[in-house]
């Protein structure tokens, strides 16, 4: 097991120990909660890793990379940030994806605009976000929101490559 | 998610693997090679997902909903924005449930700053997902994507914020 997971699973343990002692019904709750997650998240968990299977094992070598990797430029960084802002994916199952991308020599800033687009972004989410905030709000948020997550995705392949 | 459409997307689930299967017999070699991989990240996915479910059912029966509206609001400046931003890591959530949250917010008198802080937060930075960012990325990823997104959050804030009231501003005028 890696350093992070067992990280993770101490403090998930050490967190539902002190939720029981504190209160076992709001601990009963907590569980069902996280296993309604879990059906809800199931399926796109299980396409998820066959998709990174499937890209891994039978795209050739280099295709990743040939795509989006760091010759790509901003082109093909500012097409998977559109990507990534119209698409809905939950955040826990595209990081794994992401990591395999990586991996497989796509550049730190595709994946970053990627990352950062798919969370803050949220095209899917858009008509909700005008009819409570406001058109003038939601559409100032999302369209910075958009340039911001360039921005970092910038700055992040300048540092880590 | 109703019933029925949680059993649609199991069952494409099931023809995707099934797909995957066929394609591993017409080309064996890529076929064992994609079946390591995806054994590789499922054993990774077991032996994180549980945990992180467990943190995030925990967090939504502690934290409630009403915690969150009575700290937010209160402090202003830095403090205002950082306790905006740490409110928003919360996860109590999807992003839908912020939005009725945030409009609430404004409604109290809460800056634009700190509730559009509070939601690219709640968008991007929960913590739970963190630490799965963490285990797929690797630390150096994780901390600069969140340090940078927390800079720039803020700097869209009081962006955001100038130009309602600009344009604000100009309708008054």
């Amino acid at each position: 097991m890696s350093a992070t997971a067992l990280l993770v699973n101490a403090l998930a343990f050490g967190c539902l120990l002190l939720s029981l002692f504190k209160d076992r019904g709001r601990t009963a709750d907590a569980l069902k909660a996280a296993g309604r997650f879990l059906s809800r998240l199931g399926p796109a968990v299980g396409m998820v890793i066959l998709l990174i299977g499937g890209i891994l094992g039978f795209l050739p070598e280099g295709t990743i990379s040939g795509i989006i990797g760091s010759d790509g430029g901003f082109g093909s960084t500012l097409v998977v940030a559109l990507f990534g802002a119209m698409i809905y994916m939950p955040a826990l199952v595209a990081f794994p994806l992401a990591g395999s991308l990586l991996a497989e020599g796509a550049s730190v800033t595709a994946i970053a605009a990627f990352i950062t687009t798919l969370t803050m972004v949220g095209m899917v989410t858009l008509p909700v976000e005008i009819r409570i905030l406001g058109r003038k709000l939601a559409l100032l948020r999302n369209g910075l929101s958009f340039v911001v997550a360039l921005i970092i995705a910038l700055l992040m392949g300048r540092i880590l490559s | 998610m109703t019933r029925s459409k949680s059993i649609r997307s199991w069952l494409l689930l099931a023809a995707f693997a099934g797909g995957l299967v066929l394609l591993s017999f017409l080309l064996p070699t890529q076929g064992k090679r994609a079946t390591d991989i995806t054994w590789t990240y499922f054993l990774d996915m077991v032996q994180i997902l549980p945990a992180v479910l467990v943190l995030m059912g925990l967090f939504g029966v502690w934290i409630s909903k009403d915690a969150v509206v009575r700290y937010l609001g209160t402090g202003s400046g830095l403090r205002g924005m950082g306790l905006a931003l740490l409110m928003g890591t919360l996860p109590t959530g999807p992003l839908y449930v912020a939005f009725p949250m945030a409009d609430m917010f404004l409604r109290k008198g809460a800056s634009v700053r700190n509730v559009v802080a509070f939601l690219s937060a709640w968008a991007c930075i929960k913590i739970p997902q963190e630490l799965v960012e963490l285990r797929f990325l690797g630390p150096q990823f994780m901390a600069l994507r969140l340090g940078l997104t927390v800079v720039f959050v803020a700097l869209m804030g009081w962006t955001i914020e100038a130009a309602i009231h600009w344009t604000e501003g100009r309708r008054a005028g």
